[in-house]
């Protein structure tokens, strides 16, 4: 296959070919680029929580009114004890926060009380003896917290816990060589937290984009929160029993008593939906990308359809020559593969330009990732053979031009 | 002679129905793409308040210093919000027109009907200053006076929906509710108030929540009621006290804070007032870094607290791109579709027809597609609009509509890109030479 007599005729069609080029090159371009953001989405919405998703849902419950610490402290037992006796549930525990929540609470991480740059940030969470058990979270070093080691706060007081159970995530950064069982450190507390136990995972209590470096970082204070509006119950049912033991809880509660408040709605909600109100906005954004990969494609398909269809019809004469001068079906058909290809290439090429920059910008501006060469590689590859499944069509009706047209007039 | 191009690009169009189908369809997937995006845009980037944005002012003092930020990446900027006793001294000083701090509360209402349940409401402790800084527009009663803000009196103003649902609507000033188990006075109701996004604390609801704001009640009465606050809480290091009067004596910042301002003098003045502010502090010994405070106007304070979030920006850069992949797409096909009639122009040309008389006729084509593409486009973005509330989080998408500028806009961006998308091939076409191509035929 000879590239010259291509390129001639390519020339003769500058505007045309320029435009396919550009096509293709600006295709490329945001195609990259939205895949890029698709594929970081769903690794964000795939992140592990460390809980026994299928079988856990939280209770937002409110008093109704303002208790005092004492009186909370006293409900919360009752409600606990209510919880715990059903017969699909397996245990529940108080909590103030819990993991892909909507409530946050965070703390900057030292390794030693003075020091001014933090290590890193740790989602703080408070929880009793019961909370390891109740989320499923799987203890790899160390122990749970002992009973009397928990200690009962109301709203927004201090809280000094001389221990922790930190995730593995948090231990490896800070003790990077993996000793950091009974170790300690400092979250924003005057005194040393020692490291008592090590759960494999435990997600933040949020998904947003600026804890993005401390995804993973978790630490749990054995404190009871006893807050004066109200408390969150997780609640972990009996495998497979959790929708029935949902219906459970909400009826028993307000049997036990009925000044309280559960949203009938959303006071309610299954660890599934907790995850998928999460990641509404990430796996939206997914989608959205993901069809205008699609639209995109098509149209760049279509164009190049459409172009190549009328070069077709505007030089059957010239095939009909060709053909007559003896070349067959298949160097017509390879004739304009080959013109796509060459366009492609030339199309691909100025494409990564204006990916890396397109990138460049988003970076800048929006603080998003930088793309991996894979990504350019792969899109590249979608795009050539796009190319060429375009352009196999009119080819395939070019190579049938019968050898007579040469002899018909334009 | 309009009409019998019109007439013309029409018979020209339907000769080739694939290619006129395709163009058609380029330009209406790219006009639908952008236009949905932008709707969305439009709606979470619009200002709230017009009328007064540039006269309603955002301090930020820097309380915490450089040790209070984990990374250095946003400009060095203080904390976003206020400790209380930054925001009691400002207040207390009252050196603007209106200004009020204000925290988020979710107390708990027991209707005055016994047969409902209580119920849990959003809303703010705000002080009385809030209500004519912000226009709010009431339906019955108003807000609170600055004595009852002083003798930290129990009133509330409710929304109107909070008002439906209790008072089925009738007029409620002067009516007792229960909040959190103690009495409030009903002074005001509010009419149909829900400014998007949250602008007077966006800290504390993040700009765009589906969570209504339902009751307004004086700051210090809730201070008083120890009603906690529901929102952010930052602090720079743990509070010493304990409770919520431990986060009242602390440096965390909860507290959002708002003033108005009427003329660049008296933001000038402002400023001056808050640098002094600051400069007392540290005489004081409570600050060692140096002053870096900001006095931000609406707009750019909101621009400051990456309001809009940054995904529709993101979608809207992606959307558009794909309508100028549309519109070369189109271009091409244009070309091709205005070259092969070249000996028709040759004719047109030979008899007589300026370069003009072809540029017309062109251009008439390309936007008898772009304006058959734009309607198809309409109805592609208000299955776009409808779709979104599918695929967004529903703070977001249920704020996007579609109205009539949408829909003069759609059109207009469909005729006029695609005649700009005409241009090139027009300008080809018009420089056929008729001697060429008549000769070869």
């Amino acid at each position: 296959m000879q590239i010259h007599p291509i390129l001639a005729a390519l020339r003769r069609h500058k505007a045309g070919t320029v435009l396919i080029a550009l096509q293709i090159a600006l295709t490329l371009a945001i195609v990259c680029n939205a895949l890029f953001i698709i594929d970081q989405r769903l690794a964000h919405i795939s992140e592990p929580s460390g809980v026994d998703e299928a079988n856990l849902f939280v209770i937002k419950n409110l008093w109704g009114e303002q208790y005092s610490t004492q009186q909370a402290v006293e409900r919360i037992e009752e409600d606990l004890n209510t919880l715990r006796q059903l017969p699909a549930v397996q245990d529940a525990t108080p909590v103030d926060g819990y993991p892909m929540g909507t409530t946050n609470e965070d703390n900057f991480i030292t390794m030693k009380p003075d020091q001014r740059a933090p290590t890193t940030d740790a989602s703080f969470y408070t929880g009793d003896d019961h909370f390891l058990r109740t989320f499923g979270l799987k203890l790899i070093a160390g122990r749970d917290f002992r009973p009397d080691e928990i200690e009962n706060k109301g709203l927004r007081d201090s809280i000094v816990p001389p221990v922790a159970i930190i995730s593995k995530t948090m231990a490896d950064k800070i003790y990077p060589n993996g000793d950091a069982l009974g170790k300690t450190f400092y979250a924003m507390t005057p005194t040393p937290i020692t490291i008592i136990g090590i759960v494999e995972t435990l997600h933040r209590m949020d998904v947003s984009t600026w804890s993005a470096p401390y995804t993973g970082e978790s630490m749990l204070t054995p404190v009871r929160m006893a807050m004066p509006i109200g408390i969150y119950y997780a609640v972990r049912a009996k495998p497979g029993q959790r929708d029935v033991a949902m219906g459970e809880a909400r009826k028993a509660l307000f049997a036990e008593n009925r000044m309280r408040i559960i949203d009938p709605k959303d006071g309610i909600l299954s660890f599934t939906e907790i995850r998928r109100r999460a990641f509404d906005s990430d796996r939206g954004m997914a989608i959205l990308m993901g069809i205008i990969c699609l639209v995109l494609l098509a149209i760049t398909a279509a164009g190049i359809v459409g172009l190549t269809s009328f070069w077709v019809g505007q030089r059957r004469r010239q095939i009909g020559v060709r053909r007559a001068l003896g070349a067959t079906h298949r160097d017509i058909l390879n004739y304009f593969m080959t013109e796509n290809l060459l366009i492609s290439l030339g199309g691909v090429l100025i494409g990564v330009l204006l990916t890396f920059g397109l990138n460049l910008w988003l970076v800048t501006r929006f603080t998003l990732n930088v793309l991996p060469l894979t990504y350019v590689l792969g899109g590249i590859v979608i795009l050539l053979l796009l190319g060429q499944g375009a352009v196999l069509a009119p080819a395939l009706r070019a190579s049938r031009v019968p050898p007579i047209e040469a002899t018909r007039p334009a | 002679m309009l009409g019998y191009y019109v007439d013309l690009a029409i018979r020209s169009l339907k000769r080739s129905p694939g290619l006129t189908l395709l163009m058609i369809l380029a330009v209406a997937f790219g006009v639908a793409a952008s236009m949905t995006s932008y709707s969305v845009f439009r709606a979470v980037s619009g200002d709230p308040i017009p009328w007064k944005s540039s006269q309603l002012y955002v301090p930020q003092i820097d309380i915490w210093g450089p040790k209070g930020r984990l990374d250095q990446t946003d400009n060095n900027d203080p904390p976003d919000a206020m400790d209380y006793a930054e925001a009691v001294d400002l207040m207390r000083a009252h050196r603007a027109k209106f200004q009020s701090a204000m925290y988020r509360v979710s107390p708990s209402i027991v209707p005055p009907d016994p047969t409902m349940h209580p119920i849990n409401v959003g809303g703010h402790a705000v002080y009385s200053e809030f209500f004519p800084m912000l226009d709010v527009p009431f339906k019955y009663g108003s807000g609170w006076s600055a004595e009852s803000d002083a003798q930290r009196a129990a009133v509330v103003v409710i929304s109107s929906k909070l008002n439906q649902k209790l008072f089925g609507g009738a007029n409620s000033v002067g009516k007792t509710l229960d909040i959190d188990g103690k009495d409030y006075r009903v002074v005001g109701v509010l009419d149909n108030w829900n400014p998007k996004p949250v602008f007077y604390d966006v800290v504390n609801t993040g700009g765009f929540t589906t969570e209504q704001e339902d009751v307004f009640l004086p700051f210090q009465r809730a201070i008083d009621v120890a009603m906690p606050n529901d929102g952010n809480t930052n602090c720079s290091e743990m509070p010493k006290g304990s409770g919520f009067v431990g986060l009242q004596q602390s440096t965390c910042v909860w507290i959002a804070y708002m003033a108005e301002l009427d003329d660049k003098a008296a933001a000038a003045a402002y400023k001056d007032y808050l640098d002094g502010y600051f400069r007392e502090q540290k005489a004081a010994g409570g600050f060692d870094w140096p002053l870096n405070n900001r006095l931000r106007n609406l707009p750019e304070w909101l621009a400051s607290e990456h309001v809009v979030p940054s995904d529709t920006k993101i979608s809207l850069v992606v959307a558009l791109g794909l309508l100028v992949v549309c519109l070369v797409n189109t271009a091409g096909l244009l070309l091709a579709k205005f070259l092969r009639r070249s000996s028709e122009i040759s004719v047109r040309r030979a008899l007589g027809a300026p370069r003009m008389a072809i540029y017309t006729q062109f251009l008439i084509e390309a936007g008898t597609v772009g304006l058959t593409g734009g309607l198809l486009g309409l109805l592609l973005t208000w299955v776009g609009v409808w779709g979104v509330s599918w695929v967004l989080p529903k703070e977001i998408s249920t704020l996007a509509h579609i109205d009539v500028s949408l829909l003069v806009l759609t059109l207009l961006v469909a005729v006029v890109t695609t005649m700009l998308a005409g241009l090139y091939p027009t300008f080809r076409a018009s420089r056929v030479q008729p001697a060429l191509q008549l000769k070869s035929n």
